[in-house]
């Protein structure tokens, strides 16, 4: 199971939910997406698309002050 | 109800073109179905070149306008509209073009980006699209 990360610091609307998206379509089932950014409303409309897609969301993290951190499996 | 937007392209204002693909790529990012159908003034903007060429809906100025707004937006590095439209074909997004259109303005298939255009159709098409879509949009 392979392990996407795609990195969207600095990207703005809609950027960051549409890497998500194309990382997702071309991910097999299983891999795991790692989506980094700086773009706040994408921090909680990630997880929305990830819900309303039926994909598991692993973990949505800010460790560093305005650079989230979204996991999603597959 | 399919989970689907169909959204009708009728201004080609620069600024409204983006709300259109923004929308659209918005839609197919969140596991939706989208089509955009390109009509009157939207049309031109699937010409060759034409994509970034329409003026600002509002406080254009001669261009000035426009120029401003672009500058801000590449500051605040928004997508140009190419990238747009090449990831909502990308993610499975369907364009539609207007042929009355066509015929009203004398644009020919050549004249438009056939590699992005997914049918050259007509009313009933979008009515089609549009019948069982969740969201539907006329810019």
């Amino acid at each position: 199971m392979a392990e996407i990360k795609v990195d969207c610091v600095g990207e703005t609307c809609p950027v960051p939910l549409v890497e998500t998206r194309k990382a997702l379509r071309k991910a097999k089932e299983g891999d795991i997406i790692e989506v980094t950014g700086t773009h706040p409303s994408s921090k909680k409309e990630i997880p929305m698309a990830v819900k309303a897609m039926g994909l598991e969301l692993l973990e949505v993290k800010e460790e560093k002050e305005g650079v989230w951190t979204i996991r999603i499996r597959r | 109800m399919a989970n689907k937007a169909a959204i009708i392209v009728h201004s080609g204002d620069m600024d409204k073109v983006y709300s259109a693909l923004i929308l659209g790529n918005g839609a197919l990012s969140m596991g939706m179905e989208a089509s955009l159908f390109f009509t009157f003034w939207g049309l031109q903007r699937l010409k060759k070149g034409g994509l970034e060429g329409g003026p600002l809906s509002k406080m254009n100025l001669l261009g000035l306008g426009k120029w401003i707004i672009k500058r801000k937006m590449k500051q605040a590095k928004v997508a140009s509209l190419e990238k747009l439209i090449q990831d909502f074909k990308e993610l499975g997004g369907k364009i539609l073009a207007c042929d009355m259109t066509m015929d009203i303005m004398g644009v020919k298939r050549e004249d438009l980006r056939d590699d992005l255009i997914s049918d050259y159709c007509g009313v009933g098409t979008y009515m089609d699209e549009a019948k069982d879509a969740t969201v539907t949009l006329f810019i």
